[in-house]
C-alpha cells in the first residue's frame, strides 16, 4: 500500500498522461452528453407529443444498458467494414483513438443525463410554467426557467453521467484498445496492471480515480449547495 | 399593437371546450381600459378559464378575442408584445425557489431589463415587503407570498392585470394590503384590472362593473351599484343575497 502512495507522489510522465487522457475523454463525453441530454430531458419532461412514451422507454433502457454492449455497437459502427468506418470523413474518429472512446462514453452518459433531467423537470410545480408564461416568457425562456427551478436535479443528472463514464472500463477497452501512450485511461490501466500482478500500481491508479471522482463530486455538491441554500 | 392607446378587450362568441365538454360560452363582453371588472360566480363556472383566455395562455375553441388591434382565435396566436401587456396573479402564488428580489425582477429580466433595483424596491414597497427583498421566497407565509406575486406582476407595468381569487384563504390584514395595492395600481397607473372572485363583498369594495357567470354563460353585466342594488336577473339577486349554493 505504501508503495502505491509513493508511486502517486513520485509521479511519472506516463501516469500523468493516463490521468489527463481519462479526464479529457470523460470530460468531453460528459460535455457532449450534457449538451444533448439536458435539452432532451427538458423536452421529454415538458412536451406532450406522439411517441414521447416510446422515447422515454428507450431512454430508461439506455440508462441501464451495459457499457460493454455500447462499446460493441460503437466498435461495429467504426470498424473498417462498419457503416461509419467506410466513410472517409475527418469528423468520424477511427477505432482505437480517444475520439472513439469519447463517442462510446457520450452514448453511455447521455441517457443518464436526459433521464435524471426529465425526472427533475417533472418534479417542478406544473403551475410554474403557466405563471412564467403569464409574466411574458417565450417558449425558450419558459423552458430555461423550469430547468433553473429544477437545477438541483439537473446537477444530479450531470453527476450521474460523470459517475457512469469515469469508472467505466468495458466500452473504452473495446473501442480504445488500451494502447500505451494513446488510449490508455485509468480504468483500463488498472485492469492491465492487475493482470500483470502489479498490484501496487493498480492500487495507486485506483486511488487516483477515486480522488478525481471525489473532487468532481465535491465541486458539483458545492454548486448544488448554493442552489439548496437559496 | 398601438401602445399609445390602452387597449380594450372585445370578446365575441368565445367558447372553450375540454374533452368535448364546453366550459365557457361568452357571446359578447367588452372590457374597457382603466376599469376594474369583477367576474363573480360559483366555483367551476368558467371564471378562471376566461382569465386564461384573456392572458392568451390558451386559445379559445371558437370565436375571437380582439385586443390591441389583434385577434386571438383558434390556431391564431398573438404577438409577444401584446401578450406581455397582460399578466395574471393566480390564486396560489407560484414563486421561484430564489430570493424575493429575484422573483419580483423576473418579469423585467424576461424583457431584458437588468438595471431594475429601484423598480423592484418600489414594487415591494407598495405591498409592504421592502424589508424582505433578500429573503428566500420559500420562507414566506401564504399572505407574504401572494404579495410578492402581486409585486412581481405590478413591476412590469402591465396594461391589464388579471387577478384570480387573489385573496382566497388569506387573513384580513393581507386582504387589505392586496386590495389597497390593486386600487392604487388602478387609480395611479390606469391599469385595467379583471378580478375573478366568488367573494361578493370584495367585488363590491373594488369593482366598477361586475359580471356574473353561471355554467360558463354570462348572466348579467352591469355597473357595481346596479349589480348589487338593483340586479336585473333573479339569479344575480340570489347570488348577491348569498342564496346561491356554491
Amino acid at each position: 500500500m505504501l508503495d502505491a502512495f509513493n508511486l502517486i507522489f513520485e509521479g511519472s510522465s506516463s501516469l500523468y498522461e493516463i490521468v489527463l487522457l481519462s479526464l479529457r475523454v470523460s470530460g468531453i463525453a460528459l460535455l457532449l452528453s450534457t449538451l444533448v441530454g439536458i435539452p432532451l430531458g427538458a423536452v421529454l419532461g415538458l412536451g406532450r407529443f406522439p411517441g414521447r412514451q416510446l422515447m422515454v422507454a428507450f431512454m430508461y433502457t439506455g440508462m441501464g444498458f451495459p457499457p460493454v454492449v455500447i462499446g460493441l455497437f460503437v466498435y461495429l459502427l467504426l470498424s473498417r467494414s462498419g457503416p461509419l468506418g467506410q466513410i472517409d470523413a475527418s469528423w468520424i474518429p477511427d477505432l482505437f483513438t480517444p475520439g472513439a472512446m469519447v463517442i462510446a462514453q457520450s452514448i453511455i452518459a447521455f441517457p443518464l443525463v436526459a433521464g435524471f433531467t426529465m425526472a427533475a423537470v417533472l418534479g417542478v410545480d406544473p403551475g410554474l410554467r403557466q405563471q412564467v408564461r403569464s409574466l411574458g416568457a417565450t417558449d425558450w425562456q419558459t423552458t430555461l426557467a423550469v430547468l433553473l427551478e429544477a437545477r438541483i436535479g439537473v446537477i444530479v443528472s450531470i453527476i450521474a453521467g460523470f459517475g457512469g463514464i469515469i469508472s467505466e472500463v468495458g466500452a473504452v477497452m473495446l473501442v480504445g484498445g488500451n494502447i500505451e501512450g494513446r488510449t490508455r485511461v485509468l480504468t483500463t490501466a488498472i485492469v492491465l496492471e492487475t493482470r500483470q500482478g502489479n498490484f501496487d500500481l493498480a492500487l495507486a491508479l485506483g486511488a487516483i480515480l477515486l480522488a478525481i471522482t471525489f473532487v468532481i463530486n465535491v465541486l458539483m455538491l458545492r454548486l448544488q449547495g448554493k442552489a439548496l441554500n437559496e | 399593437m398601438n401602445l399609445d392607446v390602452r387597449p380594450s378587450y372585445a370578446i365575441e362568441n368565445v367558447s372553450k371546450t375540454y374533452g368535448g365538454r364546453q366550459v365557457l360560452g361568452v357571446e359578447r363582453l367588452d372590457i374597457h381600459p382603466g376599469e376594474i371588472l369583477a367576474i363573480v360566480g360559483p366555483s367551476g363556472s368558467g371564471k378562471s378559464t376566461l382569465l386564461r383566455l384573456l392572458n392568451f395562455l390558451e386559445p379559445p375553441s371558437g370565436g375571437r378575442i380582439r385586443y390591441g388591434g389583434e385577434s386571438f382565435e383558434p390556431n391564431r396566436d398573438v404577438s409577444l408584445d401584446l401578450r406581455r401587456s397582460v399578466t395574471t396573479v393566480a390564486q396560489r402564488p407560484v414563486l421561484l425557489n430564489r430570493s424575493v428580489r429575484a422573483n419580483v425582477e423576473f418579469g423585467l429580466r424576461l424583457r431584458g431589463r437588468r438595471d431594475n433595483v429601484s423598480d423592484v424596491r418600489r414594487a415591494l414597497d407598495k405591498v409592504g415587503l421592502a424589508a424582505m427583498e433578500g429573503q428566500p421566497a420559500r420562507t414566506l407565509s401564504g399572505g407574504e407570498a401572494q404579495r410578492v406575486a402581486l409585486a412581481r406582476a405590478m413591476v412590469i407595468k402591465p396594461f391589464v392585470l388579471l387577478l384570480d381569487e387573489p385573496t382566497a384563504n388569506l387573513d384580513p390584514y393581507n386582504v387589505t394590503v392586496i386590495e389597497e395595492a390593486v386600487r392604487r395600481l388602478n387609480t395611479e397607473e390606469g391599469t385595467t384590472i379583471v378580478l375573478v372572485t366568488h367573494n361578493v363583498f370584495q367585488a363590491r369594495r373594488l369593482a366598477h362593473r361586475v359580471v356574473l357567470i353561471l355554467d360558463g354563460k354570462i348572466v348579467e353585466v352591469s355597473d357595481a351599484e346596479s349589480f348589487f342594488e338593483h340586479p336585473k336577473d333573479p339569479r344575480t339577486a340570489a347570488f348577491v343575497r348569498g342564496e346561491m349554493v356554491y
